[in-house]
């Protein structure tokens, strides 16, 4: 009993370092966002392609899409970008893009080189929608579905493995849902 | 080990000295006098997201700067601090307070150090008691007494 006592601190370091080694697959950046499963906030702003149109959560209904927040001074917007035109292209998947807290001019100049897979860009310049859908790091994306609803929201470049395991299977889902 | 006592002014004012805070709190124009006690309260109080351990007033960030100004906004709109904090929440999450709610979800957080800290005490005791009780029992045989004299006295002649 007494020579157990002394492998107690042991126990206790191990414990510790198992802790930590699982703190460790942790992304502390991470906030888990209270939108998710809400209804997503609805918004109107001017297109980003032409200032005097309004454009806004309403055009989203009935369908489901992902809503993709960017930024020409982003740069981790570009290293995803090629995955979204990708999207957009192969499987059909209608992206709305929220320009945030960038110039009209820089995030035109962005879409001229690296590709426009977005059905049309809000333009943010504030930030004040960006506040609203509780964003504190671009990029992030959010699958919205045919009711309006957030289904899921990704903070960070999307990576092909992510797009391929959690955003195609519930596009699919929520598409089947729908109908 | 002796002259531990006058590092306690020392420690008390590492622990008091004011931290320099880079941030700002912006220029402020609230008409209504009173706000600006009530913006001053909430930024301490508001998390700022990206730089996480910042408060809203410490942080010059530019979400932190939207943050506080959407805070301007709100209370000049008459918004209560309740009616702020709420929106801050079902934006950002919990997370967003600097002082998180006593719910299950935090009920480890805010009792964990305490329990760690009886724990402490528990330990203490019993080890203070063992101690106590091996001083009394275990003496050292006149045999080995002699024995240790006799390789110390060794020692002295190399």
């Amino acid at each position: 009993m007494k020579r157990l006592m002394y492998l107690l601190p042991m126990g206790l370091l191990l414990l510790l370092g198992l802790f930590l080694l699982i703190g460790l697959g942790l992304n502390p950046r991470l906030v888990p966002s209270p939108l998710v499963n809400q209804p997503a906030p609805g918004f109107e702003l001017p297109a980003l392609e032409e200032p005097e149109r309004m454009v806004g959560s309403a055009d989203f209904e009935g369908e489901v899409v992902l809503f993709n927040i960017w930024a020409s001074w982003c740069v981790s917007c570009r290293h995803e970008h090629q995955l979204l035109v990708r999207m957009a292209d192969r499987y059909g998947i209608p992206i709305y893009g929220l320009n945030y807290k960038d110039e009209r001019r820089d995030g035109l100049e962005y879409l001229r080189a690296f590709g426009n897979p977005y059905v049309w860009n809000a333009h943010d310049l504030e930030g004040r929608v960006g506040i609203d859908w509780g964003v504190y790091g671009t990029p992030e994306t959010f699958v919205i579905d045919g009711e309006g609803r957030i289904r899921y929201k990704h903070v960070g470049p999307l990576t092909w493995d992510k797009v391929q395991d959690d955003i195609l299977p519930l596009v699919e889902r929520l598409r089947s849902e729908t109908l | 080990m002796k002259a531990w006592w006058p590092l306690i002014p020392l420690l008390a004012l590492l622990a008091f000295s004011p931290v320099a805070s880079a941030g700002g709190v912006d220029p402020t124009d609230f008409d209504e006098p009173g706000l600006e006690e009530r913006y001053r309260a909430l930024l301490h109080e508001l998390r700022c997201t990206v730089c996480q351990n910042q408060s809203l007033a410490d942080s010059d960030a530019g979400l932190a700067r939207d943050l506080r100004r959407e805070l301007r906004t709100q209370l000049n709109a008459g918004s209560s601090d309740d009616q702020i904090i709420d929106y801050m929440v079902s934006r950002y999450g919990q997370f967003v307070l600097y002082r998180p709610p006593f719910s299950p979800a935090t009920y480890l957080l805010w009792i964990g150090p305490f329990v760690l800290l009886g724990l402490g005490f528990v330990v203490l005791y019993l080890t203070s008691r063992g101690s106590r009780q091996g001083a009394r029992t275990t003496g050292v045989d006149s045999a080995a007494r002699e024995r240790a004299r006799r390789l110390l006295g060794e020692g002295k002649d190399v």
